[in-house]
Order: structure tokens, then sequence, then C-alpha cells
């Protein structure tokens, strides 16, 4: 158990997929200008990472690792170069998958997440945190803990910088450094900010 | 078909007027995490200039048989063919590089730059166009890479491509490294800087107050 509490706090603070890796930065700049778009975001990000991290763990696993087919003959099959293929497809189907089921049993939960859904296919921390866990070699019980874990990181640096921003209104910045550029400085001095978690070993 | 000076604002807007990181704020993920040397950020540029010019090509190609419903997935497999050619080729020819820049270069699918050229531009564009559009993007993208990491690799660790340039006070001589050149928000402050500096001399390109 202490294992995978671990592995949690390390996916939330330590390896913050958006302030240590940068990724998901396109979605993370873009909407981060209100506190609600943006925690709304962030659950769906929680929700598809916490689905597609495992999904994918096991369709590696099973299909396309060396040595994976043994199970149906072909011991020596070695799939993996098919792994960004498969993983964005994989991907792009459980998004389709979700969004139709959500609008199904759960239309409540479908329309606060609105158009975010969609864009999450292409959103880069989903795909990073799936590459990672081909990287990291991790299990099926340790991909469900690492992808709501650095679900839940992404999410809580998009709502704490939106949080910023919002603040940022009243601010006099620079012509040039408007917008755009004091956001960039902004995620930085944040990035710096989780780097003391970094001294934490677990 | 277009003419000469069509083709040079498309080849190289993007590069300053137009950048796609600085202004259209795409493809930032990758921009950040692979600059702290240059040799990195150069293999990176290459990897996805050759990526965004070649699917900007292939899309515009075959863009009058994609119908509109399942183009998302079909630029995409495109995209991920391209990219793991260049994965396949990396770890052949340069596989220590291949290892350092680990899941990034399969991070290039998921690069803004690549699909939003794709969207926006080789959906509507004839085939050569289309192409330039690609490659100036890409170079667009590694004109601002290419300046963070010459600048987080020489103030970091006094070096470029791995040679000495300022040498250290650690190996007797006279430079102090700067430490946080080397963590990764340093490539955040850089960006930033690098979009003030930009904005200072192109004001079209500074946003109005909110």
């Amino acid at each position: 158990m202490e294992h995978y509490i671990s592995l949690f706090v390390k996916a939330v603070f330590i390896e913050n997929l958006a302030l240590s890796f940068f990724l998901g930065m396109c979605t993370f700049l873009a909407v981060s200008k209100k506190v609600t778009t943006s925690l709304g975001l962030g659950v769906a990000v929680v929700f598809v990472l916490g689905v597609a991290v495992p999904v994918n763990q096991l369709v590696y696993s099973a299909v396309l690792a060396p040595g994976a087919l043994e199970w149906l003959g072909f011991p020596e099959a070695d799939l993996s170069f098919l792994k960004f293929l498969t993983f964005i497809g994989v991907i792009a189907a459980l998004v389709q998958i979700l969004e139709m089921a959500l609008d199904k049993f759960f239309p409540a939960l479908y329309n606060a997440l609105g158009i975010f859904l969609p864009l999450i296919t292409v959103n880069c921390a989903i795909f990073g945190a799936v590459a990672f866990m081909v990287e990291r070699n991790l299990n099926f019980t340790e991909s469900v803990v690492f992808g709501i874990g650095s679900g839940v990181g992404w999410a809580l640096a998009i709502v704490l910088l939106a949080g910023i921003r919002e603040k940022m209104k009243y601010s006099d910045v620079p012509d040039g450094l408007r917008g755009l550029g004091i956001t960039f400085i902004t995620v930085g001095l944040m990035g710096l900010g989780f780097m003391s978690f970094s001294g934490i070993s677990l | 078909m277009a003419n000469t000076k069509e083709m040079k604002d498309v080849l190289f807007g993007p590069v300053f007027a137009n950048n796609p990181i600085a202004l259209q704020v795409l493809g930032i993920c990758s921009a950040l995490a692979v600059t702290s040397s240059l040799k990195n950020a150069l293999i990176m540029s290459i990897a996805l200039t050759l990526v965004t010019a070649f699917s900007s090509l292939f899309i515009s190609i075959i863009r009058n048989h994609i119908p509109s419903s399942v183009r998302i997935i079909v630029q995409m497999t495109i995209i991920a063919s391209l990219v793991i050619v260049v994965d396949q080729t990396l770890q052949a020819f340069v596989y220590a590089t291949a290892k350092e820049l680990s899941v990034f270069v399969g991070l290039i699918i998921t690069n803004c730059i690549v699909m939003g050229r794709a969207e926006a531009y080789a959906m509507k564009s004839p085939p050569l166009m289309s192409f330039l559009d690609g490659i100036g993007n890409g170079l667009g993208y590694s004109v601002v890479l290419l300046t963070v990491g010459f600048i987080r690799e020489l103030g970091g660790s006094g070096t470029l491509f791995g040679a000495e340039i300022l040498p250290l006070v650690s190996e007797g001589g006279w430079y102090q490294p700067m430490g946080l050149l080397i963590l990764p928000p340093s490539s955040f402050f850089i960006i930033g800087f690098f979009i003030w500096v930009l904005r200072t001399y192109k004001k079209d390109q500074v946003e109005a107050k909110a």
C-alpha cells in the first residue's frame, strides 16, 4: 500500500506533469484565464488519464511489448515500434467513448465538461503520461495510481495558475510582456516553487 | 501557381512575424523540456521541421479525399507514422540522444504545431505551399528552441555542443556556471523574455489590455 501512496504523491507533486515536464502546455496556457473553466478541464484530465493510462498499459503488455504475442504463438514478435500509432488511436477512441457514455449516463457531468473532453485527445499530458508509463514499466495497478495522480497534479497546477492570472488583471505589466509573456514567467516561478518538492525522497 | 513572393512569405513569415511559439502559442510542451543542451535542441528542431513539412505535404495531397468527419483521425495517423519513422531513425543512429529525449520524440505527435498547421493550412492549400508552410513553421519553432538551448547550455554549463567555451571554476577556469539555467523552469523565463524582445520590435503583436 505504501508503495502506491508514494507513487501517487510523487506523481502529484515531485514529478508534476505540467510544472516539471511541461506537458499539456498548450491547453495549460490557453485555458487558464478563469478558475472555473480550468477546474472543469482539470477534472476532465484526471478522468481521462485515470482511464487512458491503465487501458494503454493493458494494450501494451498484451499486444505490443516484445514477446507479448506469445499467447498467439508468436514469441519473437516485437510490435513496440507501433506504440505511438496505437496509443494515439486508443486515446482518441477512449475519449470518444467516454464522451458518449457520459452523455448517456451522466448528462450533468457531460454538460459541465462540455467542449473540454474532445480537446483532451490532443493534450500532450495524456500522451506523455502514457509514454512515461511504458518507459517506467509500470504494472496495471501502478498505472491506475500513476494515471490518477498525474491527472490530479496537472489539475492542481492549472487551477493555481488560473488563480494567479485572475489576480494579475490588476497589475501593471509592461506592454511587450502583457498576456503570454508574463504568463510564461509566472509559470516559470511556479515551476521553481514545485522544484522544492524534489528534495523529498519517498 | 503561386508566385515567388508569396512562397517567400509562406516560408519566412512564421520565423519572426508569425512565430508559432511566441505568437500562436503552439507546441510549447516540447520546447521547454529538451533545451538544456544545444545538441538536443538541434535534433528536436530537425525532427519537428521534417515531421511538420511532410505531414503538411501528405495531408495536402489527399485533402480532397478526406471526409471532414474523420479528418482528425486521418491527420493523426499520418503524423504518427512519420513520427515512428523519425523515432526509429534516431534510435538507430544517435541512440544516446534518443534516450535523453525519451518521451519527447513521441510527443511530436501531439505537438500542436503539427496538428495546427495540418488543420489550419494544409487542409485548404496545394501541396507545394503546404510543404513550405510546414518548413517555415518548423523553422520558427527551431529559432526559439535553438535560442533557448544556446542560452541554457552556454550559461548553465559553459559549453556549446559539448565543447568548452567558458572554462568553469571547478576545472580551474574563471566562469561560475549559473545553476538556474540547467533547471527546467529557466526555459520559461527565457521564452518569456524572448517574447518581450520580439514584441518590443513588433508593436502590432502586443496584446490588448483585458
